[in-house]
């Protein structure tokens, strides 16, 4: 038969996953109880390890007594630094970043505490309650060196050091720089500028920080069951540490808790459990209570930003330089480094803008807080923040319309590939489009009109844009992180059909409420031609797959999808091969669907169950050369990744009474390149615009200036609850991207434009009483001082 | 000093020695009964993971001793439906796509149950009102509302 007689496959008759809004299959099993979260685990006889923490923000540690403890009921072991000094290498999170230096990563504090909640003695007995009790016994004298507890006092010349190797509290330094920034803005129509300011903040995943390390005395080994996103480079970093090499080293994340960045990175507990497990040769468990959960996992911006931007007559940006704070706290992270959340603010400012000339420069400082860390949206909720208040600046300064002057200055459809100020390149991208469709969709004439009408009636009523550009799905050539230690390009899938014509397909990518094990077998099911009921996802568990990292960047759609599309290819035309002799058919008249090897235009077929029966049991079917393995393994690399990109229109209304913020309407349009399940990406923007409602009105980590938390309980750092998120409106710009299956990362948007659209609708509702908004979050209380310093001036200027 | 405690859990009677008493009851149902869908996020009452029905009323595992319970009649996320029969609110659930991590999903259920056995959830801040105790991270709590309010029609069509 030759092609052009041959019948063409239809599309349209075979039933497609891809963009189905297909149930989760994670879901039986979640709602029933039946997850089996990291604190599930039930180990033979295990044993529990409980912290001390320090509740010193900075101080020499002179003496640690744990006679009393080590005596105590239940009690097995008491390990401080000196106790393990032997048991592992530090890990480094080393960076090729000029101007940086590398906090090692140690168990438990060593020689002195650098902020409260750090861990300094561990206790490990046979019940929590029992090591909980332990630590009221230990003594631990401390010296003090004095508290670091804002940025801007950590580069004064008198500081202390923090870090005394380092020679200064100043942990990384960049600047990046295009054309003449200080001459554009001096030949700029109008400046607007500004203090930005992020405070910190707590990712707050419901499911606390916790780690089972189930030791295996056979054979020196250990799994270490862990709540964290990013479960394979756990296992290559312990492993490092431990000198235990992968095969006796099993990491496995398994249904985790959300993470939201905060579960992203190495943590001393995961090297301290498993020091603890191999030591007493027994398995140990741990699980954060909220206090530690919030004083000791990696937090999120506090950052202040001095920017401005120039615009000429016609409302076109041409200038924007930024100087940028950020108080990284008191480590560096691994493998990220403190540069992460900071270098990312410069690396962004510019955003979706045609922004001709451009400077930022960032300063990571080390004080006596926990370390910031990944965060949904990693620096781009404050650089958007940033942009899109100036955009607002700019636009009011020229009597130009918000939607307008984004318009103005948005890459156009036939710019791409754009490469903006900081170095970025966008590449083809539905920016403007995401922009008409949320402007559409928001009816903003019609808002516009309701807003005049309001404010005849003196209600402040607000209307915000916030449009912004992101990285996603990055390939090898890009650093998630700027010259981050180990290379996260890639991904792989392994897909095996066995003898029994089951399907799996095991991934590296480790889903912490993604639904990854529904939405990668959607893409199997299509590309191998198999139903999607019969697609089993393994993830998160690194003796799956030779080489995972994780979930993060919003890079599991692009990378596991885009493997899962290779792979998948690859395994059907093992099938079609065997189809083939067994049909005796040519293999390119094969079409594989629905778990069946078909000859085109015929009934003639054999099930995925017969061909496995052939290839490994039946020895007389096919010739030996034929009974290839059904297995196809597949490492995918997007080289450079994707973009995505969204508008969110905010409508608000602030009561003058409570200075509460009320949400009346919350649109987003967003471009995720086709979509896999609709229903899936809906959920991730909801999520995300609820963190970012959290991150504009709510959340805030307050430490005084000791360096002591005060906003420790779920009472005092407040996240949204129910009655506080409105209904969001999701209109999805399907622009296919150039990477395999088309894909988008879509899974930290919702976080990067929410706070900024909410900002500049606040600012909007206050313009008529003349207040900026240049804080996040604006919290009643600082509605309440803004209002009144508002009405100060005002009453200051009636009087003159 | 320990204590006997004598329970019904989702139908099933449990008589427990030697349990502390200032064992949490959130403890008791995971460590000692192993009941691990019972999820823990807060131990200080406030993000509502925990929360079981004792004695036909939602409350707080994590705030209530072990002993307290002694005699009562609990009701865990285990007690509702399984994986191959999920129960009405669990499948409206699954079919809003109400929950991601799933964490604080068997809390939301009891929850859930709770209110719609005692309130007519008119409206749909009636229904967020309800769950104002109850966190959730993931999911901005829209498909929450959608999947009790689809429960809530269901068992109203039912009982007319």
């Amino acid at each position: 038969m030759n092609s052009d007689r041959r019948v063409t496959p239809s599309d349209v008759l075979r039933p497609r996953n891809v963009g189905a809004p297909i149930k989760r299959t994670e879901d039986p099993r979640l709602l029933t109880g039946n997850g089996e979260y990291t604190a599930d685990r039930k180990p033979d006889r295990p044993l529990h390890l409980a912290f001390l923490r320090s509740g010193q923000p900075h101080a020499r540690i002179a003496r640690i007594d744990t006679a009393a403890a080590r005596q105590a009921s239940g009690v097995v072991a008491v390990l401080a630094a000196e106790d393990i000094a032997d048991d592992f290498k530090p890990v480094i999170p080393f960076s090729r970043m000029p101007n940086y230096y590398a906090t090692p990563i140690l168990p438990l504090a060593s020689g002195k505490v650098r902020y409260v909640g750090e861990a300094v003695v561990a206790v490990v007995a046979t019940s929590r309650y029992l090591a909980e009790d332990a630590l009221e016994l230990i003594d631990v004298e401390y010296e003090p060196l004095g508290a670091i507890s804002r940025a801007e006092s950590a580069v004064a010349a008198d500081a202390p050091l923090l870090h005394e190797a380092a020679g200064s509290n100043v942990l990384i330094a960049r600047e990046f720089k295009k054309g003449d920034v200080a001459a554009d803005l001096q030949a700029a129509a109008v400046r607007v500028g500004g203090r930005f300011e992020m405070t910190r903040k707590a990712a707050l995943a419901m499911e606390p920080r916790s780690y089972t390390a189930e030791y295996d005395k056979r054979r020196d080994a250990i799994t270490l069951y862990t709540s964290s996103n990013i479960p394979g480079i756990v296992r290559d970093a312990v492993s490092e540490a431990l000198g235990l090499p992968g095969h006796r080293l099993r990491v496995v994340a398994p249904d985790v808790g959300g993470s939201f960045g905060s579960k992203g990175s190495l943590y001393p507990e995961e090297l301290l459990i498993c020091i603890a497990a191999r030591k007493l040769r027994r398995s140990v468990k741990w699980t954060a209570d909220r206090l530690e959960d919030v004083s000791s996992s990696s937090q999120a911006f506090a950052e202040i930003v001095d920017a401005e931007m120039g615009f000429d007559e016609n409302g076109v940006a041409t200038s924007l330089q930024a100087d940028v704070i950020g108080d990284v706290g008191a480590y560096s992270i691994y493998p990220w480094t403190c540069g992460l959340e900071p270098v990312q603010v410069v690396s962004f400012l510019p955003g979706p803008y045609k922004i001709g000339s451009y400077r930022g420069a960032v300063r990571g400082v080390a004080t006596c807080k926990p370390p910031t860390g990944p965060y949904r949206g990693v620096g781009r909720p404050i650089s958007t923040f940033v942009a899109e208040r100036l955009m607002d600046l700019g636009a009011k300064a020229l009597g130009i319309d918000p939607l307008e002057i984004r318009r103005r200055n948005l890459v156009r459809p036939e710019e791409f590939p754009y490469r903006i100020a900081s170095g970025i390149i966008w590449d083809k991208t539905g920016f403007i489009e995401c922009l008409e469709a949320a402007a559409k969709a928001a009816g903003y004439d019609q808002l516009r009109s309701e807003q005049a009408e309001a404010r005849k009636q003196g209600r402040l009523f607000g209307i915000g844009i916030a449009s912004y550009a992101e990285l996603t799905g990055i390939g090898s050539r890009i650093a998630v992180a700027p010259g981050m230690p180990i290379n996260t390009g890639s991904e792989t899938a392994k897909i095996t059909i066995d003898s029994t014509g089951a399907i799996t397909a095991a991934f590296g990518v480790a889903s912490h409420g993604q639904g990854l094990e529904t939405t990668l077998a959607q893409v199997v099911a299509d590309d191998l031609g198999a139903r999607f009921e019969d697609v089993r996802v393994i993830q998160g568990d690194s003796d799956e797959v030779p080489m995972s990292t994780g979930t993060f960047a919003s890079r599991s759609a692009v990378l596991g999808g885009g493997a899962a599309k290779h792979a998948s290819k690859l395994l059907q035309e093992k099938i079609k091969r065997v189809a083939s002799h067994l049909l005796e058919a040519n293999a390119d008249d094969i079409e594989v669907t629905e778990g069946k090897a078909v000859v085109l235009g015929t009934d003639r077929m054999v099930t995925f169950k017969q061909i496995a029966k052939a290839v490994y049991s039946d020895m007389k079917t096919l010739p030996v050369d034929a009974r290839d393995e059904l297995s196809a393994t597949y490492t995918y690399d997007p080289i450079n990744g994707t973009t995505a990109a969204a508008t969110h229109i905010a409508v608000v209304e602030v009561d003058p009474a409570t200075c509460f913020v009320r949400i009346l309407k919350f649109v987003v349009a967003e471009d995720c390149g086709r979509i896999i399940n609709p229903m899936i990406v809906d959920g991730q923007v909801h999520g995300g615009v609820a963190q970012g409602i959290g991150a504009a009105l709510l959340e805030e980590l307050v430490y005084d200036e000791d360096g002591q938390l005060l906003t420790a309980t779920l009472v005092d750092y407040v996240i949204p609850s129910a009655p506080e998120v409105p209904v969001m409106d999701v209109v999805h710009v399907e622009s296919e991207s150039a990477v395999a299956g088309g894909f988008r990362g879509m899974g930290e948007g919702g976080t990067i434009g929410a706070p900024a659209a909410i900002a500049n609708a606040v600012a909007d509702a206050l313009s008529p009483l003349d207040i900026d908004v240049s804080i996040l979050p604006m919290t009643p209380e600082r509605i309440f001082q803004l209002i009144e310093t508002a009405k100060q001036k005002s009453k200051g200027k009636t009087d003159e | 000093m320990t204590s006997n405690v004598s329970v019904t859990v989702n139908g099933e009677s449990y008589h427990v020695s030697d349990v502390e008493p200032r064992m949490l009851l959130s403890d008791f149902l995971r460590d000692r009964l192993g009941l691990t869908g019972t999820h823990v996020g807060c131990e200080h009452g406030v993000c509502g993971a925990c929360t079981v029905l004792v004695n036909g009323d939602s409350a707080r595992s994590c705030l209530m001793l072990a002993i307290q319970t002694n005699g009562a009649e609990i009701v865990t996320v285990e007690g509702l439906g399984s994986p191959e029969h999920l129960n009405e609110l669990q499948a409206q659930f699954r079919e809003h796509h109400g929950l991601q991590c799933g964490f604080c999903t068997p809390g939301m259920l009891m929850t859930g149950e709770d209110l719609l056995r005692k309130y007519p959830l008119a409206t749909d801040e009636e229904i967020r009102e309800g769950l104002s105790g109850n966190l959730c991270r993931c999911t901005g709590y829209q498909n929450i509302v959608a999947a009790i309010r689809s429960a809530a029609a269901k068992r109203s069509e039912q009982a007319s």
